[in-house]
């Protein structure tokens, strides 16, 4: 599985295009029901090919003409923007200002780097599965705010390819979300701030609002395995030195004490634990807030979103499904159901798929030469024998609960509308898949 | 809305008709008034509501907004100009009525510019701000409603559900239990600035807000819609500045609040040119001030500040051919050739006294044109001091006219809150040693008047520092008089009903 060269990428991006990405899943996404005219033809994307060179601005017509396009131009990553008032592919031949972003989906990405400051074990693009806890509790809290509190309900969470996760909130109001609404939700979920120069990051008041209280019951279950254990970060004085620049001073020595009796970093926490909650009662201490113990769980474990990424509604993030040209491994969704097990290092490469692709052709090909099937046929059962099935069949379930959502839309638009619906949309999209 | 086209009649509406037009004593002006009116009562609205909004900025510079004495003070000047502002008084169509048909007024003269727009907004907040926070408990729901806020309070029931989350939550919020504390349910998106910073509880899409964080939610939804409607009105102003009823009105009001435009003085020819230098230090504004001492030390003044100065030395009484002395002699020392100046100079000034070409009679620039027109870039004097002067600057400035440390810090203070006109005020204050400058300050003119007044002890002096306080009547009244006089003149005799105003208001316009 690992042996991923980027030089065959060419080759390898062709079969994938050709025999394994999921396209009528993709335009199902991204049409989102027909309900809007012309969704899908004013939505951007844009493209990276070979030799670095990016085209913005590519739209399409219809399904067809995507996989038509894609095959065409091979591209090493594909990222998806906004859409817009008119065809992107067009934006040139309208009226100055004419041409605005309208709607986008809105997106997080989380990114591993931005944590280097509390994981010992990698650092900058490397990732490994010490560390990837960190990308599981930023799933699960921030999922969670998505969906309790702000009543989301169409969420997609994927595997960036490398050494992060992007999500994809696709609810038809939250697209529609202006740039000042998406910077309040990114505000609303971001609690760790400063950058390098700041030593503690986390600031909690005396009164403790339900997102955080809630943030930290979610921290608290995996805190012992990731912080104490796997990241051990209170093994020896250079890495417990870090915590107790959190602490106030007056409580220095007697830790240091403490720390160097104890034999393990679960030892030195239970202390920690005990001398803060003293501290805490005596100390009314403008730098330190009441609840020092939970400022450092937070300052390790809480998720550090880009703000950048979100606010914008013309901004690009990668396509789910691209591949990653360095490491290989394709972005796929990531089951909510399992992300505890989700292991980002048996995320199948390209190289791997397609391998897996020209095995089971070759014995296809021995096992049904007499049969005649259509080539649509073939392409749609291709990815479900490889390594791929189970990350599209996530996608799947994903797209069934937007389609009912959408139906109910559907109904209301269609008295007038139908005529409008069947003659633009279905003439193009051939066979169903 | 259609336009009714009946000439001269006033709807009058029965009792309970007129209590249904205007249920509340105060609202969000969502539609356009739609009834005739005369073009009298059309300006007197429109000034009296203008007198109200200085009145408002005025009284939230002197005092803590929300005080009982800013409270007191605006009530008192909301029932002086008959704008409504209290549930339950007697008689209150007619303040409702006047209170909205001038709102809509204003709109027109106050969409025309970023500045103006931006004030107008202001004032209008303070305003609703304050009418919102007199209202009765019982009454806040009833008017929520009415005005399609989908602000619902919700029941106990719910309340109990979540009153740790919602108790946690909110900073405005203190106890253990909410007890009557009324929580309003609404979607997150309007809640924007109290979600972004965490300090509401939000569950399945919806911010559960305590009644007193309702306030700023709605003064921000009153602020967005209130910015698009004067944009939207802006649109349409090329139609309004087509009617020549209009026209004057609406530029006189958005220059000047009370209408005095010292274009005509009762002491013409009464100052001689040699008084102008001890005049500059002693009764003129510092705008004025400097232009003059730039004039006096360069020997001449650029385009803006020949305006600018020139048209306020008309305004404090020097005739034409004073004028032509005045600035003739000064450019000669700056070796201007004296055919140089015939030719280029002399007409324009003739231009300004209306001797030449349209024949217009100049009026001499009020503060807020001064404030918000031809900003000066370098080697210019014009503009406003308190406004176009780096703070530094002005300070030295300041202490060169030995202004107190007490008085520039104050002044300085009052620049940082970019109440420029208020910061002359107290300049006034300052040099003529009194605590009070009795006047609200809109025009130079008008700063030397007054200053006229007090060091030549005449009859219409307002405060003698050594007499006990006496209420005296605001000079505002005496100007009311001036004032329409003053538009009267303008319009001279047109009194015709006007055209339905919804057009200019409304999106399809």
């Amino acid at each position: 599985m690992e042996t991923f060269d980027p030089t065959e990428l060419p080759e390898l991006l062709k079969l994938y295009y050709r025999r394994l990405f999921p396209y009528s899943q993709y335009y199902r996404w991204l049409n989102y029901g027909g309900v809007i005219k012309n969704y899908f033809q004013h939505r951007e994307f844009s493209f990276t090919l070979k030799d670095d060179i990016y085209i913005r601005y590519q739209s399409f017509n219809n399904q067809s003409d995507l996989e038509k396009e894609m095959q065409k131009m091979n591209p090493y990553k594909i990222d998806i923007g906004a859409v817009y008032s008119h065809r992107p592919n067009q934006h040139n031949t309208v009226k100055l200002g004419a041409f605005q972003a309208q709607e986008k989906e809105l997106v997080f990405d989380i990114d591993m780097t931005d944590y280097d400051d509390v994981r010992r074990c990698c650092s900058s693009a490397d990732i490994c599965p010490k560390c990837w806890t960190l990308m599981t509790m930023a799933i699960r809290i921030i999922d969670r705010a998505l969906k309790e509190d702000f009543g989301f309900k169409h969420r997609l969470w994927v595997y960036s390819g490398r050494r992060g996760v992007h999500c994809w909130v696709c609810d038809e109001s939250v697209r529609k979300l202006s740039s000042a609404v998406r910077s309040g939700i990114v505000e609303y979920l971001s609690l760790v701030k400063g950058g390098q120069d700041v030593k503690k990051k986390v600031h909690l008041s005396e009164k403790i609002h339900p997102f955080i209280r809630k943030s930290i019951n979610i921290i608290k279950k995996y805190f012992e395995e990731y912080a104490l254990v796997n990241q051990d970060i209170l093994e020896n004085k250079e890495s417990w030195d870090k915590i107790l620049a959190l602490v106030p001073e007056t409580i220095h020595d007697e830790l240091q004490q403490s720390f160097q009796k104890s034999h393990n970093s679960l030892q030195r926490w239970e202390h920690l634990k005990k001398v803060a909650s003293k501290c805490q009662n005596n100390i009314k201490n403008d730098k330190y807030g009441p609840w020092l113990e939970w400022e450092i769980m937070l300052q390790y474990c809480f998720p550090r979103l880009d703000i950048n990424v979100s606010k914008g509604i013309n901004h690009l993030l990668k396509s789910p499904f691209s591949v990653h040209p360095k490491t290989g491994r394709i972005s796929v969704p990531i089951d909510l159901q399992k992300v505890d097990q989700f292991d980002p290092f048996t995320v199948p490469t390209i190289s791997f798929i397609c391998r897996e692709l020209d095995a089971i052709s070759t014995n296809e090909e021995e096992k049904e030469e007499n049969e005649a099937e259509s080539d649509v046929k073939h392409r749609t059962r291709d990815y479900k024998k490889t390594s791929l099935a189970p990350y599209v069949k996530v996608f799947e379930h994903f797209l069934e609960n937007l389609d009912k959502s959408q139906k109910g839309e559907l109904l209301k638009k269609s008295d007038t509308h139908m005529c409008d619906y069947w003659m633009n949309n279905d003439s193009e999209l051939g066979k169903p898949g | 809305m259609e336009f009714s086209g009946r000439k001269w009649k006033t709807l009058r509406l029965a009792g309970d008709q007129r209590n249904a037009s205007y249920p509340h004593c105060l609202q969000f002006y969502l539609q356009p008034p739609c009834e005739n009116i005369s073009l009298i009562e059309f300006e007197n609205l429109a000034i009296d509501r203008v007198k109200l909004l200085k009145s408002v900025e005025n009284l939230g510079v002197s005092y803590m907004k929300g005080t009982e004495q800013y409270q007191s003070k605006l009530e008192s000047e909301l029932r002086k100009l008959k704008f409504s502002y209290r549930e339950n008084l007697e008689d209150e169509y007619e303040p409702r009525r006047r209170d909205h048909i001038s709102h809509f007024i204003l709109r027109l003269a106050y969409c025309q510019s970023e500045e103006l727009r931006r004030w107008f907004i202001q004032q209008e907040m303070d305003l609703l701000r304050f009418r919102f926070s007199i209202l009765p408990k019982d009454k806040i729901q009833d008017f929520l409603k009415d005005s399609q806020l989908q602000f619902e309070a919700i029941s106990d029931e719910e309340k109990t559900l979540r009153d740790q989350e919602i108790i946690a939550s909110s900073p405005s919020l203190s106890g253990l239990k909410l007890g009557f504390e009324s929580i309003y349910k609404i979607p997150f998106a309007d809640a924007l600035d109290l979600f972004r910073g965490r300090k509401v509880y939000l569950e399945d899409g919806f911010a559960y807000v305590p009644l007193k964080d309702i306030v700023a939610i709605i003064l921000n939804e009153f602020r967005a819609k209130l910015s698009k409607a004067l944009a939207l009105t802006a649109r349409s102003l090329p139609a309004v500045q087509s009617d020549e009823r209009l026209q004057p009105l609406l530029n006189h009001l958005s220059h000047s609040y009370t209408g005095q435009d010292y274009s005509t003085q009762g002491n013409v020819g009464k100052i001689s040119l040699d008084q102008i230098d001890s005049l500059s230090t002693k009764s003129f504004p510092p705008c004025m001030r400097q232009l003059h001492k730039a004039l006096r030390e360069n020997h001449h003044l650029r385009h803006g500040g020949r305006m600018q100065y020139g048209l306020f030395l008309k305004g404090i009484g020097l005739t034409l051919e004073q004028a032509l002395q005045f600035w003739k002699q000064e450019f000669i020392k700056g070796k201007m050739d004296p055919d140089k100046f015939d030719k280029g100079y002399s007409y324009n000034i003739r231009h300004s006294f209306g001797k030449e070409g349209k024949r217009t009679d100049y009026t001499p620039f009020s503060c807020l044109k001064i404030i918000l027109s031809n900003p000066p870039s370098q080697g210019d004097y014009h503009g406003c001091p308190f406004r176009h002067s780096d703070p530094e600057l002005l300070k030295q400035k300041l202490q060169s006219y030995k202004i107190s440390p007490g008085g520039i810090s104050q002044i300085l203070d009052l620049v940082k809150g970019t109440h420029y006109q208020v910061a002359c005020q107290k300049y006034f204050e300052m040099i003529h040693n009194v605590d009070d400058c009795g006047f609200s300050l809109n025009h130079p003119n008008q700063f030397f008047c007054e200053s006229q007044r007090i060091l030549n002890g005449g009859k219409d002096i307002k405060k003698e520092p050594i007499q006990p306080e006496t209420p005296q009547p605001k000079p505002s009244v005496q100007k009311t008089k001036d004032a329409s006089s003053a538009l009267a003149s303008l319009n001279s005799s047109l009194e015709m009903d006007m055209e339905g105003l919804e057009d200019y208001f409304s999106e399809d316009s």
